[in-house]
């Protein structure tokens, strides 16, 4: 048992292993990509997403419309884009508040042990195996779509990863003669934690929250589909591939090119996730 | 075994309450009112308190939470708004046909993913196994109603080999397995994908261990090697994941309902949403959450039963 | 012994991928092991004792390692290396079998006892289950299993660990081997246990008139078991001899330096010297004689040449430039 405070955790050489790795390197790649056309979408493709045109309704791809045109005659490639903000920063959000409360929640059972940390543990394992979905719909269902609420539920569905993955370490740490030491000198437990416990915490979330976004990206695309998400006309991709499939004997274009969109998106998140995870964690097996 | 069945019903039970409490919690965290809500804003004072007290809403919280928690035990989920019948027999009628669904995408999946995975691991960081990596990950990546939507468009409309709408309700039994095939597939391939991998990682750590190269010792050969030493301890816990997997399973079938118009749970819940009702939802979420406990728990027994170390305890 | 080996090793070399380069783990070994004989291997971790057995068995793993070109392995006469894997699959367990050291991980433990020693009777015999069955039970009360009938069916986890070393040594000589490669197998036990299952294998060993190549890194067991002693350090064999020889009078530098770091009954505790310095990795090992860098006796030669290994011609033979048989 040492009794010297540990410092960052994730193994040396972690920047060399995902370096080395293709997969990661591609999904990065791709993840960027993805970010960048959000945020310079105005620029690229300089269409305004909500404006209707009656007459050029359903337009098949073609060169003025890359991608075509929607019931309401609007551009799909600039809704496409738009709503690649959207869904991220929805998406960013959900994590954000996911991974603080969540991990909040993990270090306190941890950190406090007994009954309380019984009863937190075996809520997110059934939270952890409830349908994402399911759950995602229920909370919305009961507190009203709107931006918010969706971020809300999206966030809940995200929950019991970062609580487990806080939880861990905190209880390992716990023990930790530095722990003692620190109590002894009368540190707070909240100092305890924040400065001891958090920074080895920190890999392992980092992995979690790029395989989880790629997870809350995917869910607010289906409660989007299902009608539960961001109302109509700001784009989504889930809602725009909801109106693709209620077109979809006429217009099959429209469900295509969203669907490949959340595809891409939630390919590059697994991929680099997977990458940092390969990399980081010191009990995968190497050659 | 006895002890570890007995321990693991028993400890079922707080769980349960537990869930069911977060369950109730949640529904009666909505800021505003439920009544407000269901009826709109153009209702009458007195149609509010009527349904509010036909909701049991007018009563303190506690006496709520202890009604609901005898509702549950006597197996009652409450009463559809809409249809006036059980939220019980509303999910009997629609069960067998997402159960129908389910069952054929795990098998599906099952015989798909195991050689998958096994020929992953055996040819760890060579072609087929990369190959099978990113295709499986590609599988996990698409949400399961844009593959739907595809293989709609593609095997439904384009070609026309399958019917755009699927109904389990087919007398004839070729009939009924040509609606199946589409939706299952959607599944099926999303379950596939999730068990290569889950089977590649775990063949990978069984093929490392140390009675394999005892076995290789004895001069078994390859194959065999495969089969009866390392598959079946990789298979253990590939067992337990998929049985956790059910969960994510569930919200799968729903999507995959939804597109293909298949009666089941998914469309019950949609039908739920878009009217409503309010009791409705309540009701399923109870039945969700009991679903997924018990699946735990199953799961955690079978696990048992399979690990010989754990079953002659 | 004027007989023909068994078992014998050529210059045997096995190197492993290590950060892109191969390296040596296993430098040029010889060794014979003749019918009722035990060759004990010492050394400490990293010499390439293990490396030399699995690679005798073609265990090797493929991925990472490979026998250098050169090597001969024979075994009854025949050579080994360059055999398909399944012609090897036919030799390995039949005709040549090993154990393992830690007995409760290298047995499978989804499969029953029974299951698992019928298993090669049923690969290299043919027998049917029953028939196999039987037979097992034969060679599992010849290992002193108690109740070995109703053993048959239980699963490994159910063995204590000196049980399950007995399966293990019942499932390699189930179809009486000619050779059996023993690796570190009772490290693993309690001391008691291990002289029980040293005593078995005593026994085995003459009633089946096996050659036992036995890897140990206790020289208190091979005081006990062995009749001629190999010493190996950084992948290459130092000094042969029998065990008398060797115990009365090393001459190798190393192995009178792990005599001397040995406790004894017959010498003062306080006399207890380590070894200085480490055992160097595969990737470290320089130009001239490996154990230079540690050793007392060390000259410019040693340090610039690596010495042979010379033998008088009736089994004693030592690599040394200083300490050698002229």
């Amino acid at each position: 048992m040492s009794a010297v405070p540990v410092a960052a955790d994730a193994p040396r050489g972690w920047t060399r292993r995902f370096r080395s790795n293709p997969t990661s390197w591609f999904g990065l790649a791709l993840i960027v990509a993805v970010v960048l056309a959000a945020v310079f979408a105005p620029w690229i493709w300089p269409v305004d997403p909500l404006e209707q045109d009656i007459v050029e309704r359903l337009v098949a791809p073609s060169m003025a419309h890359p991608l075509g045109t929607d019931t309401y005659g609007r551009d799909v490639l600039a809704r496409l884009l738009h709503a690649a903000r959207i869904s991220l920063v929805i998406g960013v959000a959900a994590i954000a508040l996911a991974l603080v409360v969540g991990s909040a929640i993990g270090i306190a059972a941890g950190y406090l042990g007994g009954w309380f940390d019984a009863a937190v543990t075996s809520l997110l394992d059934v939270l952890l195996s409830f349908p994402t979905l399911l759950l995602g719909l229920m909370v919305v269902a009961m507190l009203g779509p709107s931006i918010e609420n969706l971020v809300i539920a999206i966030a809940l569905t995200e929950l019991a990863p970062f609580a487990r993955v806080a939880r861990a370490p905190t209880i390992a740490l716990k023990g930790r003669d530095f722990v003692e030491a620190g109590r002894a000198l009368g540190f707070s437990d909240l100092r305890l934690v924040v400065v001891h416990i958090v920074p080895n915490l920190l890999s392992e979330v980092v992995v979690v929250a790029s395989l989880w976004l790629a997870a809350a990206i995917r869910t607010e695309a289906s409660l989007s589909f299902i009608g539960l998400g961001v109302k109509p006309p700001t784009p989504t991709w889930g809602g725009m591939i909801r109106e693709g499939f209620e077109n979809i004997l006429d217009a099959p274009w429209l469900a295509v090119a969203p669907g490949f969109a959340i595809l891409v998106t939630v390919l590059a998140l697994n991929l680099l996730g997977d990458g940092l995870r390969d990399a980081i964690d010191p009990k995968v097996r190497r050659d | 075994m006895g002890d570890y069945l007995l321990r693991r019903l028993l400890l079922a039970v707080p769980t349960l309450v537990l869930t069911m409490t977060a369950v109730f919690v949640l529904a009666r965290i909505v800021p505003g009112d439920p009544a407000l809500v269901i009826l709109g804003d153009q209702a009458s004072v007195e149609a509010l308190a009527a349904l509010r007290t036909k909701l049991g809403l007018d009563r303190p919280l506690h006496l709520q939470y202890l009604d609901f928690l005898v509702g549950i035990l006597k197996g009652d989920l409450g009463v559809s708004l809409v249809t006036g019948k059980s939220v019980w027999a509303e999910v009997a009628a629609v069960l067998p046909y997402t159960i129908e669904l389910t069952v054929a995408a795990i098998a599906f999946g099952v015989i798909l993913g195991v050689p998958l995975g096994t020929a992953a691991a055996v040819h760890r960081n060579r072609l087929p196994d990369t190959l099978t990596r990113l295709l499986s990950l590609a599988g996990l990546s698409f949400p399961a109603f844009v593959s739907a939507i595809l293989l709609l468009l593609v095997f439904a409309i384009q070609l026309k080999w399958f019917p755009v709408i699927s109904s389990p309700k087919m007398d004839d039994w070729g009939e009924r397995l040509r609606h199946l095939v589409l939706p299952t597939l959607n599944l099926g391939l999303i379950m596939t994908a999730y068990v290569t991998r889950v089977t590649r990682s775990s063949m990978l750590n069984v093929l490392g261990e140390d009675y394999v190269r005892t076995a290789r010792a004895k001069g078994i050969g390859g194959f065999a090697v495969l089969s009866r030493h390392a598959l079946r301890n990789a298979l253990i816990p590939v067992a337990t994941v998929v049985g956790l997997y059910l969960g994510t399973m569930i919200g799968n079938s729903v999507l995959t309902e939804i597109v293909f118009n298949r009666p089941g749970l998914g469309k019950l819940i949609l039908g739920a949403l878009n009217l409503r009702d309010y009791t409705m939802l309540q009701g399923l979420m109870v039945f969700f959450a009991g679903f997924i406990v018990l699946a735990n728990v199953a799961t955690d027994i079978a696990y048992g039963l399979i690990d010989p170390r754990v079953r002659y305890r | 012994m004027t007989d023909a080996p068994l078992l014998q090793v050529e210059n045997l070399a096995v190197e492993f991928r290590s950060g892109g380069a191969w390296h040596r783990a296993v430098r040029g070994v010889d060794l014979a092991v003749h019918r009722n004989e035990t060759l004990a291997v010492v050394g400490e971790s990293g010499s390439g004792k293990s490396v030399t057995a699995l690679a005798a068995m073609g265990l090797v793993p493929k991925e990472t390692g490979r026998i250098v070109e050169g090597s001969r392995i024979r075994l009854e006469g025949r050579d080994l290396v360059g055999l398909s894997e399944r012609e090897l699959d036919r030799v390995r367990g039949d005709r040549m079998a090993m154990i393992f050291q830690e007995p409760m991980t290298a047995l499978n433990p989804t499969m029953t006892v029974g299951a698992q020693v019928s298993e090669t009777l049923r690969a290299h015999r043919g027998l049917g289950a029953e028939a196999a069955r039987r037979e097992a039970l034969r060679v599992l009360e010849l290992v002193k299993v108690p109740s070995a009938a109703r053993r048959l069916a239980d699963y490994p986890h159910q063995f204590s660990g000196g049980m399950r070393q007995r399966v293990m040594i019942a499932m390699a000589l189930a179809c009486q081997p000619a050779v059996l490669l023993a690796d570190e197998p009772t490290t693993a036990l309690d001391v008691t246990i291990q002289a029980q299952v040293l005593a078995l294998l005593e026994d085995l060993k003459r009633e089946y008139g096996l050659a036992v190549l036995f890897i140990t890194h206790n020289l208190g067991v091979v005081a006990l078991i062995a009749d001629r002693v190999a010493v190996m350090y950084a992948g290459e064999i130092v000094e042969t001899g029998t065990a008398a020889a060797l115990f009365d009078s090393p001459r190798h530098p190393y192995t009178e330096a792990l005599l001397r770091s040995m406790p004894r009954v017959d010498r003062d505790i306080g006399a207890l010297e380590p070894i200085q310095g480490n055992v160097p990795s595969i990737r470290e090992i320089g130009a001239g004689c490996a154990f230079a860098p540690r050793c007392p006796h060390a000259q410019d030669r040693c340090r610039a040449e690596r010495p042979t290994l010379a033998d008088d011609g009736a089994g004693r033979g030592v690599r040394c430039w200083v300490r050698g048989l002229a």
